[in-house]
């Protein structure tokens, strides 16, 4: 239920503004409202977005996620490649890559 | 009245918020197809238009995931993505709540479709608004088929959900069109965001056109993860749209983008 519980957070921050403030304000607080697991908790205040993307989070969830981030697209892509890079294949999901670590298919 | 349009169109974010990425030559012809598309949708008189998105846990989570919902409020709002990024400013939209609630019925008789009195949209709507209507002049009716969090809809009932919109528009008074936005081959929101199929698509968008039921749902989503990626079982509101119109489809605009993450497509059927 764990990655469900990473998914429901980023599901209900990413659709209400009043939560993301309040995640802005004090993430820690939001962060207790939800059962995660340390490696959960610290990828999603730090955040560690290739974490999360390796941990399996549905890919349209962490994208809107990065985008709240304010981390440009290349940087997006690169985060989730360095998460395979460092903690392997994605674990949990659809959103697996099936690319080369280092290629770039649309030149980003 | 019969549906007055149904149409396709691929609703990427990367299509607005990075535009400034993609080679002109490219994207400078696939805008024009896509706003010629809002063209025809107004020069047919349609009073709503009936968006079949695909969308992507702006509204619907995976504690109680409908496989199908249409909106039944008299106004929605979007984008819930950072306008910035999307580079569509935060906006009102108008709905029909007596509109959808007769078209809801109407569906209701052959596809158990939820409703949801408050809809949030993301770019799946937004960035087909965006183009089709920049105006935000047109009444909306959003729907959606579950297209990211499986077990997903199979199919046969994507194409039965597209046929009672149809037979629910056909039994409204008002003018109703309709599109369909998706996309076809596509793996967004990985690090290969970009990676298109162009020959699964080419194939895809023929089988479309000739709106064969039995083509367009031979598909096992087995096949269509390893050909399409996971963005390709979104090919459920092409489908669904053929299947409202009835008859041929024309492929106005088709390209692989690779900065929009898809392979870019516009596109409208014979209404039979």
């Amino acid at each position: 239920m764990s990655l469900y519980q990473v998914q429901k957070l980023l599901f209900e921050l990413n659709r209400d503004p009043a939560i993301q403030r309040a995640f802005e304000a004090d993430g820690g607080a939001v962060a207790d409202r939800y059962d995660l697991t340390e490696e959960e908790r610290r990828a999603l205040l730090e955040p560690d977005i290739g974490l999360l993307y390796v941990l399996g989070v549905n890919g349209q969830i962490l994208m809107h996620f990065a985008a709240f981030k304010q981390i440009a697209w290349a940087d997006y892509l690169q985060r989730m490649r360095d998460g395979v890079r460092i903690h392997g294949p994605i674990r949990a999901g659809v959103y697996k890559m099936t690319t080369g670590l280092d290629e770039k298919v649309a030149g980003v | 009245m019969t549906l007055v349009f149904s149409g396709i169109c691929s609703h990427g974010p990367g299509i607005t918020g990075r535009a400034d990425l993609a080679p002109p030559e490219l994207r400078d012809p696939f805008y024009a197809a896509y706003r010629k598309m809002g063209d025809a949708i107004r020069a047919t008189g349609a009073e709503a238009l009936i968006v079949i998105a695909a969308e992507h846990f702006a509204n619907f989570f995976m504690n109680n995931m409908p496989a199908y919902a249409i909106g039944m409020a008299d106004q929605y709002e979007g984008p819930i993505e950072d306008p910035d990024w999307l580079r569509i400013p935060r906006q009102q939209v108008r709905g029909d709540a007596d509109l959808s609630r007769r078209l809801i019925a109407e569906v209701q008789q052959t596809v158990d479709v939820a409703y949801a009195e408050e809809w949030k949209f993301d770019h799946g709507i937004m960035v087909p608004l965006h183009f089709l209507d920049p105006a935000n002049a047109l009444t909306i009716i959003p729907a959606n088929i579950n297209c990211q969090g499986p077990p997903l809809t199979p199919l046969h009932r994507a194409f039965a959900f597209g046929r009672a919109l149809r037979r629910a528009a056909d039994a409204v008074p008002q003018r109703i069109a309709l599109v369909g936005t998706g996309g076809i081959s596509h793996w967004p929101c990985t690090p290969d965001s970009g990676r298109i199929n162009e020959a699964w698509d080419r194939d895809f968008l023929d089988r479309w056109a000739s709106a064969d039921e039995a083509r367009l749902t031979a598909y096992t989503d087995a096949e269509t993860y390893a050909d399409g990626g996971q963005g390709g079982y979104e090919i459920r509101t092409f489908i669904a749209a053929a299947a409202a119109a009835g008859g041929k489809g024309i492929v106005d605009f088709y390209a692989p983008i690779p900065i929009f993450s898809t392979g870019c497509v516009v596109g409208w059927s014979e209404i039979v």
